[in-house]
């Protein structure tokens, strides 16, 4: 038997690639309208950049079964109310440091990056800052000077020091508490914050 | 000549120069490469080449400083901080796979399309271009290597961002440069003929360079810029650049072994569906922890786990023609190649990416050695490999095509080359692995993820130790390259028998 049954034929396989790639590339396309509109700062998953005026947490819903990011009432940042300009300034300036600065090859932001440093999803929340009233204050001066303020937790790994400026540090800190309010559908997972108590 | 006049105005500058030419003389006398074999299509093509080959030194260098560094982080602390080892060590990868493949396609352009390639002058001015503009950035990285918080940062020194670091200038002159190549492709093949082959790479290269303008953009948001971001890296290795392959071996295979072409067409749209069919939705598996909706984890999960069935195909496709033609062939390190190429991209890009590929593992694998473990198997066995399989084409065909077989005269060389390479980087994959499992169990199941919690899994002995397999391991894979290069010069000098002729099995 010489004849080739369609399925096994050059021009089935060459259509079927077709649709198949356009298919799938077209419900990427709807899919990343929806995730991109549900995703923008100000929505239920990504809150606006004002959010650093607020306390930010990250607890356990039993109802979902998973850790959410928590926002409470007021609790400023260095002090001060930022209006939703401002706040979205600041936070801007922090990102833009993170990537001038290729902090990603090094650590990990929401688990993307090198993993030769901690993860600085939730770094805000991080137990490490040892207290809410030494946190910012300590952020600052490691920023500015890892090298003196270095936090090595036993393992002489050092950050370098990167010349960050003071504002470009607080701007930092504002991403880093921004960032710390994202709904990552629960990753990570039993992260302990700085609130809890032992 | 123009640099007599040259010289007679510098003279001194003339001796500076002496040296080298000299050395390049005696070089060239000595590695016997005849280039009256090359069309010129060939010839543009062996100077992507070369380029990609000292893009994979570099690669491999600082690789090992970096890995270094995880053993003695006080090691070149502040002179060439991890973060610039690690980002030129990646970004020398994609660079020189690149430039691998483009050598590739302009290698077979002219076999393909029947004529010669239309515009050649543009290709070499095209190449030139990029290799200044890949040095420069490299500099740049060694030398400023990080800037201010502004967007002149982003523009002339470094985005920051995880593979495709190269500043906002470079980014356009990759396009152009893409666009360059892109118009070569077409023309050529519209001048000549076209093929299936030639079909599938045309609409695979619109994918290609079109995707990498997604990640042309600052955001604020980083949801959003990790959500294009991902669109470049996944898109780009998970699907175009894997169809790219296809598209490769394709060709190399219909040399090699003599392939039917109605057979390698219909197996190469087989991948092309299942490949595009799996990799386009498995994006969601990128998508699982960084802010998008949860309707990514079961998307994301059910495609990704698709993604290994292309790649089992392409194994059973590689060893079944290799079987069905009793292994005869052309050159036999380079159908090595491509068989570790088949078991690697299975292993490394297949098992090694399911294995955490699931939200519910990748939960706790997420941002940890696990990814490592998979990049290092995964890049190294989908494209490192068809890339020297082609190298040991290119030179093959550059010495006349001469008989390179398994028992030609050092062909220890090939073989263990072959085996350093392959042992070395399985060596990294299995020792970072190791790291990973630690990783999630101390960092992220008992410790929950916390600063204190990464450090005790950082600080483990099973870490450690593993970090030390990995160093040794990378030693290994430098010593293969050093002699794959050392092969790749000398094999087939004084060679005097023909290759085979592979005859199209019917």
């Amino acid at each position: 038997m010489n004849e080739i049954p369609l399925w096994a034929s050059e021009s089935f396989w060459k259509k079927t690639a077709i649709w198949v790639t356009a298919g799938s590339f077209l419900v990427l396309v709807v899919l990343t309208m929806d995730s991109l509109s549900k995703t923008s700062a100000g929505s239920k998953r990504v809150p606006a950049y004002s959010v650093i005026n607020k306390k930010i947490d990250y607890q356990y819903d039993k109802d979902l079964h998973k850790f959410m990011p928590v926002i409470g009432g007021d609790e400023f940042l260095f002090g001060q109310k930022y209006s939703e300009e401002q706040a979205l300034q600041l936070v801007d300036l922090g990102k833009k440091t993170t990537q001038a600065k290729n902090c990603m090859n090094c650590h990990t932001l929401l688990g993307n990056g090198a993993y030769y440093a901690p993860d600085l999803t939730k770094a805000w929340l991080d137990k490490g800052w040892i207290s809410k009233e030494m946190r910012e204050d300590m952020m600052v001066k490691f920023l500015m000077d890892p090298e003196k303020n270095a936090r090595t937790f036993g393992s002489n790994r050092k950050m370098p020091n990167l010349k960050i400026t003071e504002q470009e540090a607080k701007g930092i800190i504002a991403f880093l508490k921004w960032m710390s309010s994202i709904d990552t559908n629960g990753f990570p997972y039993n992260f302990k914050t700085i609130n809890a108590e032992e | 000549m123009s640099t007599i006049g040259l010289n007679g105005d510098m003279p001194k500058l003339g001796v500076l120069f002496e040296k080298p030419r000299a050395c390049l003389t005696s070089f060239k006398s000595w590695v016997q490469l005849d280039s009256n074999y090359l069309s010129d299509g060939q010839q543009l093509a062996v100077k992507y080449f070369i380029v990609a080959i000292i893009l994979f030194f570099a690669q491999i260098l600082f690789g090992l400083l970096a890995a270094t560094q995880f053993i003695y982080p006080s090691f070149l602390y502040e002179i060439l901080d991890f973060s610039v080892n690690r980002m030129i060590h990646i970004n020398a990868m994609i660079v020189w796979m690149l430039y691998g493949f483009i050598g590739c396609v302009y290698w077979f352009l002219e076999d393909e399309s029947g004529t010669e390639i239309v515009g050649l002058k543009l290709g070499n001015i095209a190449f030139w271009v990029l290799t200044g503009a890949v040095t420069l950035v490299v500099l740049v990285y060694l030398l400023v290597q990080i800037g201010p918080g502004k967007d002149s940062s982003l523009w002339f020194i470094n985005e920051g961002r995880e593979y495709i670091e190269a500043p906002r200038w470079a980014d356009i002159g990759i396009v152009v440069v893409m666009l360059i190549f892109f118009y070569n492709v077409v023309a050529t093949f519209s001048k000549g003929k076209w093929s299936g082959i030639a079909g599938v790479l045309t609409l695979d290269l619109v994918a290609l360079a079109g995707l990498y303008v997604a990640g042309m953009f600052y955001m604020t948001n980083i949801t959003h810029e990790q959500y294009w971001w991902w669109w470049v890296i996944h898109l780009w290795v998970e699907a175009t650049w894997e169809v790219l392959v296809g598209v490769i071996m394709a060709w190399s295979l219909m040399k090699l072994l003599g392939v039917r072409r109605k057979i390698i067409q219909t197996w190469l749209y087989i991948e092309v569906a299942l490949m595009f069919g799996s990799g386009i939705l498995g994006l969601g598996h990128h998508y699982f922890w960084i802010g998008t909706p949860e309707y990514w984890l079961t998307i994301g999960g059910f495609f990704s786990a698709l993604e290994p069935i292309p790649l089992v195909a392409m194994v059973v496709h590689a060893v079944y023609d290799s079987g069905a033609h009793a292994f005869k062939n052309g050159n036999h390190p380079a159908l090595a190649w491509i068989i570790a190429q088949a078991f690697g991209n299975f292993f490394g890009a297949g098992v090694w990416g399911f294995m955490h590929t699931l939200p519910q593992i990748n939960m706790f694998t997420h941002g940890t050695q696990w990814s490592a473990s998979h990049g290092h198997l995964a890049f190294f066995g989908a494209y490192a490999t068809i890339n020297i399989a082609f190298f040991y084409l290119v030179i093959q065909h550059w010495r006349g095509d001469v008989w390179t077989g398994g028992g030609i005269q050092n062909a220890w060389r090939w073989k263990w080359a072959l085996g350093l390479l392959n042992g070395g980087v399985l060596g990294m994959t299995i020792a970072l692995l190791i790291a990973g499992y630690e990783q999630s169990f101390i960092e992220r199941a008992i410790e929950g993820s916390t600063w204190g919690g990464y450090f005790t899994a950082q600080n483990h002995p099973s870490f450690q130790n593993a970090m030390v397999w990995r160093l040794f391991f990378g030693g290994m894979t430098f010593a293969g390259f050093i002699l794959l290069v050392w092969d790749l010069l000398t094999i087939g000098k004084g060679e005097k028998r023909p290759a085979p002729e592979i005859i199209e099995i019917r």
